[in-house]
């Protein structure tokens, strides 16, 4: 049984390492990699998916 | 209330917000906009039910459209397109303050090389080049001599895309080490501080260091017309002193619309996300038919 405060697991997509999230990791945000130091976006929450986070881009901002 | 925050990203700007939003009791529906379709008179977005939209698209492209036809559906989003339009384009924004007779650097705008390389000259050394939109300090440029001059602007001219091909030249501000970055709400500032580095860029993206900053009432009145010559809403106004740290004179370099908040939130002791929330409840509750801008800005310093 997980609570709110547990860190999340997940596999980080480039190596197929298990990797903690925070407890309160959104979709959508973005985690450095600890394995690799990639960029990863949380694409989902259940089950926990991350992707290669988009590179930046010319017209992003504030 | 029901609030729509429009996303790509999700940074810790947008995690505070979120969070600060949730803490209040309110419905927020995250709406990563890279997932929805917009069509002329609806949209895949599930927005109606909603009774504000945040825009925090990191896309200045997405900002401009997905706003604009949230608003001709009838949806209310911050910021505003109209505003958005004006922040996300260097030279409308400098346009727009100077009209509003704000201070802002002297700025000229050229189509080719040739007709940039004039402008330059005619500034003197050092200039600033600068891509008409962009953020966080990309592909500035200080141009200290009339041959670095030509090879950016010959770089400039090879880059493709066609926004390089409209040369943004300004006066080169000689600021005493830093800027000064405002978090207002309609014109109400909520938070200031400032961003200090050895590199002529300052902003907090290239690494400058925070500090809070307490705004004299110059620097206040500056900051609610240069939020009113955009039109007003959720709006980080960056400026500089002229003349060194007391002379107690400013220029407004920028407005930008899509605001970044987490360094304000740590330079300074103010609740910045709390201080959203409050605004965008007072923007919620706002009668439509009184002037928006008077309510929202008594509303925030209450």
């Amino acid at each position: 049984m997980t609570s709110e405060t547990d860190p999340v697991l997940a596999e980080d997509p480039i190596t197929g390492e298990e990797i903690e999230l925070p407890a309160d990791v959104e979709v959508g945000e973005i985690i450095d990699s600890p394995v690799t130091g990639t960029e990863l976006e949380v694409i989902s929450l259940d089950p926990v998916t991350l992707e290669e986070a988009p590179e930046l881009e010319e017209d992003w901002g504030e | 209330m029901r609030v729509g925050v429009l996303y790509s990203r999700i940074r810790q700007d947008e995690k505070l917000l979120l969070e600060a939003l949730r803490e209040r009791g309110h419905d927020v529906e995250k709406i990563d906009v890279r997932d929805q379709r917009f069509d002329l008179t609806e949209t895949t977005a599930p927005v109606e039910e909603l009774d504000i939209v945040v825009d925090r698209c990191l896309s200045t492209s997405r900002s401009l459209y997905a706003t604009r036809f949230l608003e001709t559906y009838g949806v209310p989003v911050v910021n505003a397109p109209e505003t958005a339009d004006i922040c996300a384009d260097k030279a409308k924004n400098s346009l727009a303050l100077a009209a509003a007779d704000v201070p802002t650097p002297e700025t000229e705008v050229a189509f080719t090389t040739d007709a940039a390389m004039e402008a330059i000259e005619s500034f003197g050394y050092p200039c600033v080049l600068k891509p008409v939109v962009g953020s966080w300090g990309r592909l500035m440029a200080k141009i200290d001599s009339k041959s670095a001059a030509e090879a950016i602007l010959e770089h400039k001219a090879t880059l493709g895309h066609y926004e390089h091909k409209v040369f943004y030249v300004q006066e080169f501000v000689d600021k005493p080490g830093r800027d000064i970055r405002v978090l207002a709400a309609d014109g109400e500032p909520i938070a200031a501080m400032t961003r200090t580095a050895d590199h002529w860029l300052t902003n907090a993206a290239k690494g400058g260091e925070t500090a809070a900053f307490d705004l004299d009432e110059t620097a206040t009145a500056l900051v609610e017309r240069a939020s009113a010559a955009v039109g007003g809403g959720l709006l980080g106004v960056d400026l500089m002193e002229v003349g060194g740290t007391d002379s107690g004179a400013y220029t407004v370099h920028e407005v930008n619309h899509t605001v970044e908040f987490k360094a304000l939130t740590q330079a300074t002791d103010v609740d910045v996300p709390a201080r959203i929330v409050d605004w965008l409840e007072a923007t919620v509750t706002a009668p439509d038919d009184t002037d928006q801008t008077d309510i929202d800005a008594d509303e925030v310093s209450a």
